[in-house]
């Protein structure tokens, strides 16, 4: 078996087009969440969101690359870019046909239907862009990734709503480790911030009208944002023979499912999840000094995930960290993982935990270390990242200091 | 008219070919313009919507299809004659 480093990470967010934005954002506590602004949203109930704030797709993109590039796809492609150059690569020759690219991602070129369904619905028009099925298949972001980037080996896009990239990066990590690739990009992307997207989310009544404020006592619910994050995963032995920089190591990875409700999490589903990624890494649940947690500021979330961390962790639950950074970027649905996997590294490698902001009253339900509204100055040795989907499927990851 | 549809189908082929409406002629063949498979459906997508027609095309059978797609030339005479169907 083979350990996995991380030797790059790129990220298109709320909170900024980069990495340092974003981690710098993340230590300030700032907040990404604002009001919407597309068509339609004045027929919205719910209208706050994390949408990317300054990005002009022509900026980025020629005619020709805009009308294959559903957004989600857009923000896949400028994730993997940083975090190709990060990593200081070149991916060719027998590298290129054994490295791949796995990404998540939940509703895919979500608004290119949005968008098609309105001409053939709204206004009646009897004919689509002949790219509709290309933009906006689930797996358009990891097709271009590699495209672009010559990755030759195995390829494939993870649906599972909000979990989809810790499943990805969890895929891609067991890729790495078994020596099935030396070499995988993975994460996530996310774009539904659109009518269609945000309708649908305010249906099942579980969204907030002001802010997240995950493990509060005052929270009423969550509140969407969109984006991507990539990173380099690369056998340990190949980025140090290369004297690559290494950010974080990832140690363990478990997936768990419910198996009870489609929409109701279950404690004993995270339980096992973030049991089953300690036990993969081999470390002790007292090593643990932080875990970005799912968080989503929904009253049935935060109770049930802060359950599950007291049955794991028992005494030592009260001595580590657990913040949710979906109060800043909100809640990425299947891009989230990848973008929270930032605020581990942020800890791991730069020692400081990223808070949980918009912290109003504690929850006796949520008896945690929440590492309320400012970040704090810690030297973290293990970090858990955890994602409980929708459908509840679970998925951790186990991230160890350099 | 018919100038006017020539003009129209020379800019929608430069912009599929990225190149500018002066250096696209009648005689090219999307070949010579450097425009693939899927340039031409989307180009084909374009005449529709400029001219308010259904181009009959197929992507699997361009060869069985009675839209003459060998040179810029055949598009705009197809072109033409799709207007001229409508307009009867």
């Amino acid at each position: 078996m083979k350990r996995v480093a991380i030797t790059g990470a790129g990220t298109i967010n709320a909170l900024g087009h980069s990495v340092p934005e974003t981690l710098s954002a993340m230590a300030e506590g700032r907040c990404g969440i604002g009001p919407l602004k597309f068509r339609d949203v004045e027929r919205l109930q719910v209208q706050i969101g994390a949408q990317v704030q300054g990005y002009v797709e022509e900026d980025h993109w020629s005619r020709q690359q805009i009308a294959l590039y559903d957004r989600f796809t857009q923000f896949a492609l400028i994730a993997a870019a940083q975090a190709v150059d990060q990593s200081g690569l070149s991916i060719d020759g027998e590298l290129a046909d054994r490295a791949g690219v796995i990404l998540g991602t939940s509703g895919g070129g979500l608004s290119t239907q949005d968008e098609n369904f309105r001409v053939v619905y709204e206004e009646g028009k009897n004919r689509v862009h002949p790219f509709v099925v290309p933009r906006l298949m689930a797996n358009a972001a990891t097709s271009h990734v590699s495209m672009i980037h010559g990755l030759r080996g195995p390829s494939y896009a993870v649906s599972t709503a909000c979990a989809s990239s810790n499943h990805a990066m969890g895929q891609a990590f067991q890729m790495v480790r078994s020596g099935a690739a030396p070499v995988m990009l993975t994460g996530g992307s996310e774009a539904m911030l659109c009518f269609g997207g945000v309708k649908a989310w305010e249906g099942l009544r579980v969204m907030s009208r002001d802010a997240c404020r995950p493990f509060c006592a005052t929270r009423n619910g969550m509140v969407q944002g969109e984006g991507a994050a990539v990173y380099v995963f690369e056998d340990w032995d190949h980025a140090m023979a290369r004297r690559a920089e290494i950010l974080a190591e990832v140690a363990g990875f478990a997936m768990t499912s419910d198996a009870s409700d489609i929409v109701m999490p279950s404690q004993d589903g995270a339980s096992r999840a973030m049991a089953g990624a300690l036990a993969d890494a081999g470390l002790a649940h007292e090593e643990v000094g932080y875990i970005n947690a799912h968080g989503t500021g929904t009253a049935a979330n935060d109770r049930t995930e802060c359950a599950a961390i007291a049955q794991v962790f028992g005494d030592h639950a009260a001595r580590l960290m657990a913040s949710s950074t979906k109060a800043m970027h909100g809640h990425c649905i299947g891009g989230t993982g990848a973008i929270e996997l930032l605020a581990c590294i942020l800890a791991l490698r730069d020692d400081v935990v990223a808070p949980t902001i918009g912290h109003q009253k504690a929850d006796p339900e949520c008896p945690l270390d929440v590492v309320p509204n400012e970040a704090r100055d810690a030297r973290v040795d293990v970090a858990l990242s955890n994602a409980f989907a929708f459908g509840g499927l679970n998925a951790v990851l186990a991230l160890r200091r350099v | 008219m018919s100038q006017s549809v020539k003009d129209r189908i020379i800019r929608i082929m430069a912009e599929q070919a990225v190149l500018e409406p002066g250096d696209v002629t009648p005689e090219h063949s999307l070949e010579d313009l450097g425009i693939d498979s899927i340039g031409l459906v989307e180009a084909i997508f374009s005449i529709e919507e400029e001219f308010d027609v259904e181009v009959p095309f197929n992507a699997n059978t361009p060869q069985d299809s009675s839209f003459d797609i060998s040179s810029v030339a055949a598009i705009i005479g197809a072109v033409e004659g799709l207007i001229a169907a409508r307009a009867a």
